[in-house]
């Protein structure tokens, strides 16, 4: 089997195992697993996102809820203007309406990317870790002394946003509203991948030198894939904001980060559907293991420096070597 | 005059401290190749321990070889049973160990010795304070806590440009890989360095317990402006790390002292509060960005 149409099966495979899963959670009498599959789709698409520049292009960004964050208070910010009435910065007027706030999370925390990017990207190595660490931090405490919109305590978003012709208020239909945006996100992310900039990308991950030896001109393929990297994020953030109804601080703190990237390596490096697998992994342990014990980061760190010790490629390579190399 | 005076002070006090951390994270750093987010573990684990035994045997000074021990078993296992393994892996797997190791000694401590935070009295010498000048009292605890910290520079200075270990480091962080080719060994430096590191944090980690409250999640606070330090000074420059940790100490503590006064003339009182404390949280990222963006390798590359 070639590397490309096992891929296509483990994604067919996935989409059977979302689309069903909720008639199954019904049949089973277990309703909190949509809820479960809501937030590992979500953050699968966050981790995906982050996955993009530092699976692929190798840059390891260590302030990626910045803009996951962004876009839940994007979403956040518009409904308590709409709920007000009063139009944001005195002209906006404020929405509930999800085709609108969607695209607007991604384009805000898009534009906060590039400027941090921008930024970010003339450093390299343990600074680049550390300068997006740093960002992400003034952007947390930015939102904490943000006292207009709830400050320490966030935002609570009293409706979901709404989709003309879907009771939003149902969360079997924000469940399948998350798959629908991930399905076609992770359309999109294959496609970049195996696109020429996606090559490009992997090839500066590879050698700088010799990218730019070539005639490529590393900054710029860097930046966007960054942008398009905090887009993704911020997409996240916004379903978020939608699926809890509520936008915090929490969504920008550096464990936050942390986490994504432990989904990330959980699932595998530089694939497309391990931060997918990566998240659901981490969503079910953590909520395993919380409902076991509560001590639940303790097995939580064991697991996780066994995986980064011992296995190299996360859960899916794992996979692969139990049940024999296919590819 | 005075107020200002005990600002910078205060300040000083800060950057001492952070110095103890930055120290042995950006040795680390440079000499072993390793981010170590566990340092601030390490910080914790010696406060918790020296504060423990200061508590029962009511002595403080009795807390500081616990503190030390401590601190200095945390290390030798982490170096032992982790940090080892990571020398070859890239950054990204660095990062999520000790990220684990983090999680580990959170849950660890709050087994042992439960949410609440702990304290310690003050020793009774120091408990005061000292008329430093006419109207200027400090309290004598904070002026040992710089005396402390400035000897613990003037020692590692000496240490490390009069010793031979001293010269191993030097030339270490200047250029591991040959270090290595003049048949050094290697690993006993690594050794040193992780575990000297170790004592100094264990070290802060007590002096910091009667000022700050002794609790979970302590050593991240100090952590991730420890890296701002480490970053800002330089990646293994110790030298480096001094000058940034004072720079950061009294800059954060001018900001968070005199910011939100300053609001509070543009603005309403509670607002200009929230925003100038936030404001001032922000101060030290955004310096980091400005230094990164001018000289992105500090401000005193050990690799010039």
């Amino acid at each position: 089997m070639t590397q490309s149409s096992s891929k296509t099966l483990l994604g067919i495979g996935l989409l059977a195992v979302f689309l069903a899963l909720p008639v199954i959670a019904d049949m089973l009498g277990q309703p909190a697993l949509t809820s479960l599959a809501t937030r590992v789709l979500i953050y699968g698409i966050a981790a995906a996102s982050l996955n993009f520049i530092l699976g692929f292009g190798g840059m390891v960004s260590f302030g990626h809820a910045a803009f996951f964050g962004v876009g839940g208070y994007v979403v956040g910010i518009l409904y308590q203007h709409y709920a007000s009435g009063e139009p944001l910065f005195g002209f906006l007027p404020g929405t509930n309406q999800l085709l609108i706030t969607l695209p607007l999370a991604i384009l805000v925390s898009g534009a906060v990317a590039a400027i941090i990017g921008a930024l970010s990207l003339r450093t390299s190595g343990i600074q680049f870790i550390m300068i997006t660490l740093a960002f992400a931090q003034m952007l947390f405490f930015f939102f904490v002394s943000l006292k207009a919109y709830g400050g320490d305590d966030g935002l609570i978003i009293r409706r979901a946003n709404e989709v003309p012709g879907l009771n939003m208020r149902d969360k079997q239909t924000v469940y399948y509203v998350c798959l629908a945006i991930a399905v076609l996100f992770f359309a999109l992310l294959t496609r970049l991948v195996n696109s020429r900039f996606g090559y490009v990308l992997a090839g500066l991950r590879q050698s700088e030198q010799r990218m730019a030896a070539i005639g490529l001109h590393a900054y710029r393929y860097k930046l966007v894939a960054f942008v398009i990297s905090g887009m993704g994020a911020g997409l996240a953030g916004a379903l978020m904001a939608n699926f809890m109804r509520f936008a915090s601080p929490d969504m920008l703190h550096w464990t936050k980060s942390g986490e994504l990237m432990v989904m990330v390596i959980l699932g595998g490096v530089g694939t497309v559907f391990g931060p997918l697998i990566g998240a659901g992994t981490f969503i079910v342990l953590e909520t395993l293991l919380a409902s076991w014990t509560e001590n639940w980061q303790l097995g939580l760190g064991f697991i996780l420096l066994f995986v980064v010790l011992y296995t190299q490629g996360g859960v899916q390579a794992l996979l692969q070597r139990v049940f024999g190399s296919r590819s | 005059m005075t107020l200002f005076l005990e600002q910078v002070l205060n300040g000083l006090q800060l950057g001492v401290m952070l110095f103890l951390m930055a120290a042995g994270l950006t040795l680390i750093f440079g000499i072993m190749g390793i981010i170590n987010l566990a340092h601030g573990s390490i910080y914790m684990i010696g406060a918790y321990a020296g504060t423990y035994v200061a508590m029962e045997t009511g002595v403080y000074y009795a807390g500081i070889p616990a503190a030390l021990a401590a601190a200095a078993l945390t290390g030798a296992a982490m170096e032992f049973l982790v940090v080892r393994r990571l020398y070859k892996r890239d950054h990204l797997d660095q990062v999520l160990a000790t990220f684990a190791l983090i999680l580990i000694s959170n849950q660890v401590i709050t087994l042992i010795f439960g949410r609440q935070p702990l304290f310690v009295g003050l020793p009774s010498a120091l408990s005061g304070s000292v008329e430093l000048l006419p109207g200027l009292f400090y309290p004598s605890y904070r002026l040992a806590i710089i005396a402390v910290g400035l000897l613990v520079a003037l020692g590692l200075y000496l240490v490390i440009n009069r010793t031979r270990i001293g010269m191993l480091v030097r030339a270490g962080s200047t250029n591991r890989d040959m270090v290595r080719a003049l048949g050094v060994d290697i690993r006993m430096l690594y050794t040193i360095v992780f575990g000297l590191g170790a004592l100094l944090a264990g070290l802060a980690g007590y002096m910091a317990g009667p000022i700050l409250a002794v609790q979970v999640g302590m050593g991240e606070q100090i952590l991730i402006t420890t890296f701002v330090v480490v970053v800002i000074g330089g990646v293994g420059s110790i030298r480096g790390a001094f000058f940034a940790s004072l720079i950061i100490g009294v800059f954060d503590t001018m900001l968070r002292a005199y910011l939100p006064g300053f609001l509070r003339q543009i603005m309403a009182g509670s607002e200009a509060d929230a925003l100038g404390a936030g404001l001032s949280s922000m101060g030290i990222y955004l310096l980091m960005a400005l230094v990164l963006l001018v000289r992105p390798k500090g401000l005193f590359p050990a690799h010039s």
